[in-house]
């Protein structure tokens, strides 16, 4: 069964086209690497899809359902797609259980308590249990990258979109995150994941998607793409991350 | 940490040294400075060929012990009325900023009322809204207006409101747009990331200015005074038309900077822990 299945996306800023007839399907359980130079789509892609961004023309479907439909209310849509962003974007006014919370409490309408002990739970399965009751900036980058997609998944979500999740981080840290996304996999959950992670795509993901463009220029599973690419675009573009010594 | 077993070495023990030597000498140089400015200003002033009668009409101390209590009587007012007008203009202001950002065409009308509100109020001298409303509006005669006092409240709310409305709306605007996309990704509705994740760092963030309209406020409360309810201010007149001495004035000043007092020293303290927040503290 499918999840996610977007048609003909377009999407232009300023009358330039990010996304141009992009067409991406996600089945259940599966893990979606997108990679891709800055500014091929990869972002503005995960933004449509959770409806942060008005499309210009195509469809999108979560679980066979048009949620680009006119009249669709995106608040509830995005209850079941969680996202998680490059920078975290926790909330710094409230302390890390808040942060997870706060959607559960205010959007799904659970009692506090309730809430709060699903919460701790969730936080203690991701090693963050002493952390519940700190402030994001007492956190380091990759803590509060979990939290955030701690945060994310506290909402059961069907879906999971992550924005380049560690690339605001020191290399060091990039590994607890990563080693979570693998945890999640192996629960069963559907992802889509932006990445410049190279090694983590092949590692994780089911299928490769190199977006250039704002198109899907090539897509199969990790070792076809990354181990023999087909187009020239994406075989220059793997040559480049090679020569900086990121695959 | 074993900060106890360190034993200092030579070289830091010489910079303790000299630090230490440097604090007396900067203490005694601020210390010789103060005492001698103050001897000048001071012989400047008694020495001044006018001082004796200066003296005697502003700094009389008799006049002031018996304009006091009246004196006093009329602050009260102030505090008051200053307490009511702040919490109400707040919550004005607030909810005037709220409405300016509201998205969508049927709210059109709303956010340029909201947006007019803030140009007039702000544009109009506050005297001339306290004799519109406390000499104006008793003049239609309607049934139940309320007291000269409430109106001259009502007319100070009505312009701090609008300046204050302005200070939230540049909280609001400060938020970065990626916590809004962080609130709505999680299916917060527009309301719910207002009232749950923009306007909590907005007010922290704005609470200095906030404060700092707050004490202006204080001073402003007095001039209902010209609608005829006694306040410090018009007490002390009243005190100095009788004795015609200047000396009640200073009894109201010196009240008024000790009223301002606890209420700067908080804003001062608001501000310095918002300027560590911001340096990651």
């Amino acid at each position: 069964m499918d999840v996610l299945r977007c048609r003909g996306l377009r999407k232009e800023f300023g009358g330039q086209a990010v996304l141009d007839s992009l067409d991406l399907t996600v089945a259940e359980h599966q893990v979606v690497a997108l990679i891709g130079a800055s500014g091929s789509g990869k972002s503005t892609l995960l933004r449509c899809v959770n409806l942060l961004e008005e499309l210009h023309d195509g469809t999108i479907e979560l679980d066979g359902e048009e949620i680009s439909a006119p009249g669709v209310d995106p608040d509830k849509v995005r209850r079941r797609i969680g996202m998680v962003f490059q920078a975290y974007n926790l909330f710094p006014h409230l302390s890390v259980l808040d942060n997870v919370t706060l959607a559960p409490r205010r959007v799904h309408r659970r009692a506090r308590v309730e809430a709060e002990a699903h919460a701790r739970e969730l936080l203690d399965r991701m090693g963050l249990g002493a952390k519940a009751d700190a402030f994001p900036d007492r956190l380091s980058g990759g803590q509060q990258q979990r939290v955030a997609i701690v945060r994310a998944l506290a909402n059961s979500p069907r879906l999971l979109l992550l924005d380049e999740v560690t690339s605001a981080l020191d290399p060091e840290l990039v590994g607890e995150v990563l080693t979570m996304i693998r945890d999640l996999k192996a629960d069963g959950l559907t992802m889509v994941l932006a990445t410049h992670e190279m090694s983590f795509a092949r590692d994780v993901a089911d299928q490769v998607c190199f977006l250039d463009g704002g198109r899907v220029l090539e897509a199969g599973p990790p070792q076809q793409v990354l181990g023999q690419p087909t187009r020239p675009r994406t075989q220059q573009f793997l040559s480049r991350i090679i020569e900086a010594g990121r695959l | 940490m074993s900060t106890s077993a360190h034993v200092l070495s030579p070289a830091q023990r010489a910079r303790v040294a000299y630090r230490r030597r440097q604090t007396v000498l900067s203490v005694l140089i601020a210390a010789a400075s103060t005492a001698a400015v103050g001897t000048l200003l001071a012989v400047a002033v008694t020495g001044a060929p006018g001082w004796e009668r200066v003296r005697q009409t502003f700094l009389d101390p008799q006049i002031a012990r018996d304009a006091l209590p009246r004196v006093l009587t009329g602050l009260w007012l102030n505090v008051r009325l200053l307490v009511c007008c702040a919490v109400a203009a707040l919550l004005l202001g607030l909810l005037i900023a709220v409405l300016r950002t509201l998205r969508g065409p049927i709210f059109f009308p709303i956010r340029a009322l909201a947006t007019s509100y803030t140009y007039v109020f702000r544009g109009l001298p506050l005297i001339i809204v306290l004799y519109v409303l406390t000499l104006g509006a008793p003049g239609l005669r309607l049934q139940g207006m309320p007291s000269v006092l409430v109106l001259g409240g009502a007319a100070l709310v009505l312009t701090y409101s609008g300046y204050l409305a302005e200070v939230f709306r540049a909280g609001i605007e400060s938020v970065h747009p990626s916590q809004l996309a962080a609130a709505r990704s999680l299916g917060l509705t527009y309301r719910q990331t207002m009232r749950h994740v923009v306007l909590p760092q907005a007010v922290r963030r704005v609470a200095p200015p906030l404060l700092n309209d707050i004490v202006a406020l204080q001073k402003d409360v007095g001039l209902v005074a010209l609608a005829g309810p006694i306040d410090a201010v018009r007490a002390a007149q009243i005190a100095t038309a009788q004795t015609f001495n200047y000396t009640p004035y200073i009894v109201a000043g010196v009240l008024f900077v000790l009223l301002a007092i606890p209420l700067i020293a908080v804003t001062d303290r608001v501000t310095l822990r918002a300027a560590r927040r911001q340096s990651g503290g």
